[in-house]
């Protein structure tokens, strides 16, 4: 029983992975790449920890899962926080966005900061 | 290793080779450091494959210090970006 909900997690898990991954070849400008794969990459991988936690749990070897669970919050804080950090680091850096985006609050929030 | 755990890896092997594409082609400097941070994130979910299909735990531990890895590159190398920009 619980190998076949482990299994389950660990299919949506790759299946998310794979997702971002096309994302992160297709999408136009550095921001979307970004936002798409850091998302679906995140929650796949930790999908995929939980279900080898699971089965381990299932199988009996606890310092497995212990380890899994680890690692998950791990991945579950960090990843985020590069990504808004790499995120500032290249609008600050002046990347253009792309052509055919409509809004730029960021921008705008600086330009006002910098007329008071 | 069964059928389903060669799928799995092989699906794996493919997203690797979305983000290699992308950290050779990316046309600005940020483009390759995304590609650098999601592949990091990938070869964790590896090192749980390999803790999977061998039955040792210790494969985790190589995960858990990958990830602590990748996620200080990835600020040293924002970092770096950010003050390369425009001067503030």
């Amino acid at each position: 029983m619980s190998e076949t909900i482990g299994y389950i997690l660990i299919t949506v898990g790759v299946l998310f992975d794979l997702l971002g991954c096309v994302g992160l070849a297709r999408l136009p400008d550095v921001y979307n790449r970004l936002q798409a794969a850091t998302k679906c990459v995140t929650l796949g991988t930790c999908m995929i920890l939980i279900g080898v936690a699971i089965i381990a749990f299932g199988s009996g070897s606890s310092a497995m899962a212990i380890k899994a669970l680890v690692c998950m919050l791990f991945v579950l804080i960090t990843s985020p926080t590069s990504a808004h950090a790499l995120a500032r680091s290249s609008h600050k850096a002046g990347v253009a966005l792309w052509a055919g985006s409509v809004t730029d609050k960021y921008q705008e929030q600086e330009r006002k900061e910098k007329a008071l | 290793m069964s059928i389903l755990m060669q799928v799995y890896i092989w699906a794996l092997v493919a997203a690797s080779f979305l983000c290699l594409y992308r950290i050779g082609r990316g046309p600005t400097p940020p483009d390759r450091t995304v590609g650098i941070d999601i592949l990091g994130v990938i070869m964790v979910g590896f090192c749980a494959f390999l803790s999977l299909i061998t039955g040792k735990d210790y494969y985790l531990n190589i995960g858990i210090s990958w990830a602590l890895l990748s996620f200080i590159g990835t600020i040293a190398l924002a970092k770096f970006l950010e003050r390369r920009g425009f001067d503030e």
